[in-house]
């Protein structure tokens, strides 16, 4: 048995057979999985500076170069990161005395930090699958994007409590803006909401849920919906970059949502990340700081969005990007920027990241190359073992080395 | 899916018996169920003005004869396929076969379960196992509704 690396669900059943680094058959791994087995092979980063390939250990020589007199430092990524490498790169970040921040100040990290802050209620995935009866994927499309979402977990299986699976047991509600593949199957159960609606959405379901007419959207739809939540036994949220960008940096309403449905029954919310480790970075900072993302270690703890990746770029002086593609993502002038700064780029693979950097320090891919531990999106601590021989250093070891140099 | 009046269209409609049955619509149905082959219809192989309908018949027909459909007639689009696994743990016959593994969202352990994913994409084994193989066969569609990407049909 192995594990994949390739979304935050870490599945554990696949089933693989390698000639050497390259696979030859694999069982139970989705085709996304199986892109991530693949890519073993294509596109490796390789230890370069300034463009020139150079042997790994000046590559972390240079690298610590970069990093050393800097006063402003930003560390960035982390969500392809092993737990030891994380806490590494914490540890890094207090040395230097620069900010660290994950791709969750963007995205998902205000709903993991209340998760996290015990204030919104959670459960496992092994709680969703035997006892949850209604499953909400709220701006969430995992077909697409953890593509075994429903099958092991949310919707299709049988359970402890749930012995009839979806056909009698289970429903699957979909709020997105489009009918994503998710909503496809939901069939009934999707609503359609405009771009920026999940405000008069909640609005309308938090009056259908108090057994008022809801004065936006389809009333009887709604009030339809407020009864079948309020009879769920046990109900799961599942949510996506959708609700977050939709909302904005205020999810509050969305808070007082979960909140009501929990004065009525129980509901949990599990955030739907993208990076196999990003709940891993987001537990792990939080632990000794407190806060999932945008930490600043300069004088003590200090946090605020200031110190997340969009405006400290404004005032930081160099940037070690670890394990991420911020390149790939951010809006055209960030990503500028990112690309005319003093930068180290760790990772697996060449990304358009890593071309913009100073220095690159190739890694071994976690689950296959080098073992590691990492949390599941719902908090499960998955430990997974090397599978095929390699000869890249583990991320931790790379981020020790830099922090010894510096 | 190809229905019976699409096949029927395309025969020489002339109920004349060479086939052994005793209508074309007869023939039809059982072509249709590859209980019996285009050839059997000795008129429209032989006869130069049914060479359009000739044609189009084999059109028609190659999916269902072709060797990407199983004997259920179920054909899996793989460039669709997203290897999701839906199809394989809400299969019924996979739930009855394999408790321990595809019904609880698992992997197959069993190897009696008849959909698994493999490299990447669902694939069909054990086929004399669907409730659609036989003649006895039920319209299960637990694949085809769980799909996301419409990646199942049967023709």
């Amino acid at each position: 048995m192995a594990f994949c690396t390739g979304c935050s669900l870490l599945c554990d059943d696949i089933e693989v057979d390698f000639e050497g680094a390259k696979v030859k058959r694999t069982l139970n791994l989705c085709r996304k999985g199986r892109g991530h087995y693949d890519s073993l092979l294509v596109d490796r980063l390789a230890p370069a500076v300034d463009g020139s390939l150079v042997d790994i250990d000046e590559a972390l020589s240079s690298a610590a170069e970069v990093l050393e007199g800097r006063e402003k430092i930003l560390l960035f990524g982390w969500g392809n990161s092993t737990l030891a490498a994380q806490k590494a790169g914490i540890e890094l970040a207090k040395k230097l005395g620069s900010v660290i921040d994950d791709p969750s100040s963007y995205s998902q990290g205000l709903i993991t930090e209340k998760v996290l802050k015990g204030e919104l209620p959670t459960c496992t995935f092994d709680d969703v699958r035997n006892f949850a009866d209604v499953s909400i994927f709220w701006g969430d499309d995992p077909s697409s994007s953890h593509p075994r979402h429903l099958s092991r977990f949310s919707y299709y299986p049988r359970g402890e409590k749930r012995q009839r699976g979806y056909e009698e047991d289970r429903e699957a509600i979909v709020i997105d803006v489009r009918k994503s593949p998710t909503a496809q199957i939901a069939a009934d159960g999707f609503f359609k909401i405009s771009p920026g609606g999940d405000a008069d959405f909640i609005e309308a379901l938090m009056a259908a849920l108090g057994g008022k007419i809801p004065k936006v959207e389809d009333k009887k739809r709604m009030l339809n919906l407020g009864t079948k939540l309020r009879k769920a036994k046990f109900g799961a949220i599942f949510t996506g970059l959708g609700l977050a960008h939709s909302l904005g940096g205020d999810l509050d309403a969305f808070f007082s949502l979960v909140g009501k449905l929990n004065e009525l029954t129980r509901f949990s919310v599990i955030p739907t990340l993208g990076d196999y480790n990003t709940r891993g970075f987001n537990q792990t900072l939080f632990d000794e700081a407190g806060h999932v993302n945008s930490v600043s270690f300069k004088d003590g703890v200090d946090h605020g969005p200031e110190f997340g990746i969009a405006k400290y770029l404004d005032s930081c002086d160099a940037v070690m990007v670890v394990g991420s593609d911020p390149t790939a993502v951010l809006p055209a002038p960030l990503a500028k920027k990112l690309a005319g700064m003093p930068m180290v780029a760790v990772g697996t693979h060449r990304t358009l990241t890593t071309d913009g950097a100073d220095v690159t320090v190739p890694i071994g891919v976690a689950g296959l190359e080098v073992g590691g531990t990492a949390l599941r999106t719902d908090g499960v601590k998955v430990e997974f073992d090397a599978v095929v021989d390699s000869d890249y250093l583990p991320d931790v070891e790379v981020i020790e080395r830099i922090m010894e140099a510096v | 899916m190809v229905s019976v009046m699409e096949v029927y269209q395309l025969l020489p409609k002339t109920n004349c018996k060479k086939c052994g049955l005793p209508t074309c619509m007869a023939f039809a149905v059982e072509l249709l169920g590859k209980r019996k082959a285009i050839e059997d219809c000795t008129p429209l192989v032989e006869e130069p003005k049914y060479e359009t309908k000739l044609a189009g018949l084999r059109e028609l027909m190659a999916p269902i004869l072709s060797a990407d459909s199983t004997e259920t007639g179920m054909v899996i689009h793989t460039e669709k396929c997203y290897g999701c696994g839906n199809c394989v743990v809400a299969c019924p016959v996979n739930v009855a076969n394999d408790p321990k593994g595809t019904a609880i969202g698992r992997g197959p352990v069993s190897g009696k379960a008849i959909l698994m994913v493999e490299d990447g994409v669902v694939k069909c084994v054990n086929v004399d196992q669907c409730r659609r193989f036989g003649d006895e066969k039920v319209l299960c569609n637990a694949c085809i509704v769980t799909c996301p990407s419409k990646a199942i049909e049967f023709i």
